[in-house]
């Protein structure tokens, strides 16, 4: 049976925030007077999460994806609950739990700016304590997996985003941990360099069976790499599930554009009892429930003079979308 | 085996941080050349023949600050201002997550830095003494290894003290602006700008229970030969430090609660 890694109970983060009006006026009663709330940004949260898994984070800005990562590894201190990560606290950063994990905040970086990579990486090696013969092999494992090579030699500084993405990821994995807590890890990375991350992060999975939280704002991140996903809504879990299920739930029809052979046709089945979207001349879409596709498209093929059809899958981002501005989702 | 490790890291620390800092050599060298203050003031004191007030001779004074010179170019801290700066851009995360405290990495950039800094600070003695041939001398060699002591006593106590101050910034942001504070104290009572001995008695008196005087007074003066009580003064260095490295560690671990990782 696979174990829990991560075990999380009615966790709760509030931060205090002070607020100033606006003006001279405002600035001054602020300089005086600071007016703090305290702000409930995680309220009350439960999940657990099993070895190997790749869990998404889904959620809006300012939802709490990241706090709830930055909770995880240890790198700010819970208000309520309890957050169990591979048997540690982990606000106690002990070293072999610190050992065991790693945190990747898009764009933000880790390598000293003016220096080539490869300084980075055997520093990081001996801050995990690997002896320079392990680091060698695990760099140049790494660098194969990531694609980069001469790279390593070039001062940080004059490196591309998405070079320096992959030289970031390198120094953050050269320990080799089980755990790793990625926040947007291909922010304003292009196309192919978000194909690239994604390929390698699915590698480093089955390789390692490594368990990996993740937080993205691209869907594709999402649909490639989590089966699972947990989305937040203002703090609180709305879903934490199946992605298929979420999406299924989400989107009950489908959408299916039917060629006709003469527009005759086209009038026929716009008369048939289906729930039409649009008509134009031979062309006509209609909404099918997902769970009536064969049936339904049985009786068409049957009773109709088809040329062509297409199922129209709903665009992922828009399906999502929705699930970012709702508050539960009762699976 | 622990201590193997920890001088490992902090081997590879200070290999690292000197290659970076070699990226900053001009920028090093102007920084060897604005910290001449002492010669400043070694000016205004013998061209006032204040000298005489504390019965010292010209020729010790101009040694004592040069001395005063090298100790400062060797125990200058900032660390208040990267850390400050990296809490607020939220680089200090990644690191705060790594098995080493974060200071380590900035007590390497200090020592890499005073590595880097050696080579300038010699040639402007060399040029000192070129103005002051009267003030060349060989301190011996236990003198020289004693004051080596002294002014790395006095860079861990200024560092205590700065980061200390530094991990305010877990509770005000700004933190800087304490140690500004603290620069007034340091700059008058550490004996940059005047030996300490040239304080009335009842000053003074005050002044060698605080931890300015032993920054730059006591190892400049143990340096340069001039009158000084050398067993008592690395007492009080090596007391400050068993001070305030525990003060340190407490408000490190209560700051880190306070975090909030803002700007990552």
């Amino acid at each position: 049976m696979v174990q829990n890694i991560i075990d999380v109970r009615n966790l709760s983060k509030s931060f205090d925030i002070s607020s100033k009006e606006p003006g001279l006026k405002g600035t001054i009663k602020h300089f005086f007077r600071r007016q703090t709330k305290s702000l409930k940004v995680i309220k009350d949260i439960s999940f657990e999460i099993k070895e190997g898994e790749i869990v998404g984070f889904l959620g809006a800005n300012g939802a709490g994806k990241t706090t709830i990562l930055k909770m995880l590894c240890g790198l700010i201190y819970p208000s309520e609950g309890s957050i169990l990560v591979s048997g540690y606290l982990p606000f106690r950063r002990k070293e072999n739990f610190l050992k065991n994990i790693t945190l990747i905040m898009g764009q933000k970086q880790q390598l000293i700016w003016d220096l080539p990579p490869i300084e980075s990486f055997y520093l990081n090696a001996s801050i995990y304590d690997l002896d320079k013969f392990e680091a060698k092999k695990r760099i140049k494992k790494l660098s194969e997996m990531l694609e980069i090579d001469e790279e390593l030699f070039i001062p940080v500084r004059k490196l591309s985003l998405g070079q320096r993405m992959k030289s970031e990821l390198l120094a953050a994995l050269i320990h080799q941990p089980n755990i790793l807590f990625l926040d947007e890890p291909t922010l304003g990375l292009d196309i192919n360099a978000q194909r690239n991350l994604r390929k390698f992060l699915q590698k480093y999975n089955e390789e390692t069976n490594a368990t990996i939280c993740l937080t993205s704002h691209y869907m594709k991140d999402i649909t490639s790499l989590c089966k699972r996903v947990i989305c937040v809504h203002e703090g609180a879990i709305s879903y934490d599930g199946k992605l298929d299920l979420l999406l299924k739930k989400l989107s009950p029809v489908k959408e299916i554009l039917i060629v006709c052979r003469s527009e005759e046709d086209a009038i026929k089945l716009e008369n048939s009892g289906f729930s039409v979207k649009n008509k134009i001349k031979n062309e006509i879409t209609i909404k099918i429930e997902n769970n009536s596709i064969t049936s339904s498209l049985k009786t068409i093929l049957n009773n109709f003079d088809i040329e062509d059809l297409f199922i129209n899958e709903p665009p992922i981002d828009e399906v999502i979308g929705k699930v970012l501005i709702k508050k539960d989702y009762d699976i | 085996m622990i201590s193997n490790l920890i001088n490992r890291k902090i081997f590879t620390l200070l290999k690292v941080q000197y290659s970076n800092m070699l990226e900053y050599r001009v920028e090093i060298a102007l920084w060897a050349i604005s910290g001449i203050i002492p010669f400043f003031m070694l000016n205004i004191w013998t061209n006032n023949n204040l000298n005489e007030s504390i019965n010292i001779s010209e020729t010790l004074l101009s040694r004592y600050f040069l001395c005063a010179f090298f100790v400062r170019q060797f125990s200058v801290v900032w660390v208040v201002f990267s850390f400050e700066e990296d809490s607020l851009m939220g680089k200090v995360s990644p690191y705060l997550i790594q098995p080493l405290n974060p200071f380590f990495r900035y007590f390497a950039q200090h020592l890499a830095e005073q590595i880097t800094r050696f080579p300038f600070a010699l040639i402007i003695a060399f040029f000192f003494f070129i103005f002051n041939p009267e003030s060349i001398w060989i301190p011996n060699l236990g003198i020289l290894l004693l004051s080596i002591v002294s002014t790395f006593l006095s860079f861990l106590i200024q560092f205590l003290i700065q980061s200390i101050v530094a991990c305010l910034c877990f509770w005000t942001e700004k933190a800087s602006s304490i140690e500004r504070l603290l620069f007034i104290p340091t700059l008058f009572l550490s004996g940059l700008l005047a030996p300490v001995v040239s304080f009335p008695t009842y000053v003074k008196s005050w002044i060698y229970l605080t931890p300015f005087p032993y920054l730059i007074d006591f190892p400049a003066n143990l340096l340069s030969g001039n009158e000084t009580n050398i067993i008592g003064g690395l007492i009080m260095q090596i007391l400050w430090i068993f001070i305030l490295f525990p003060l340190f560690k407490k408000i490190w671990s209560e700051g880190t609660k306070k975090y909030t990782a803002m700007g990552s």
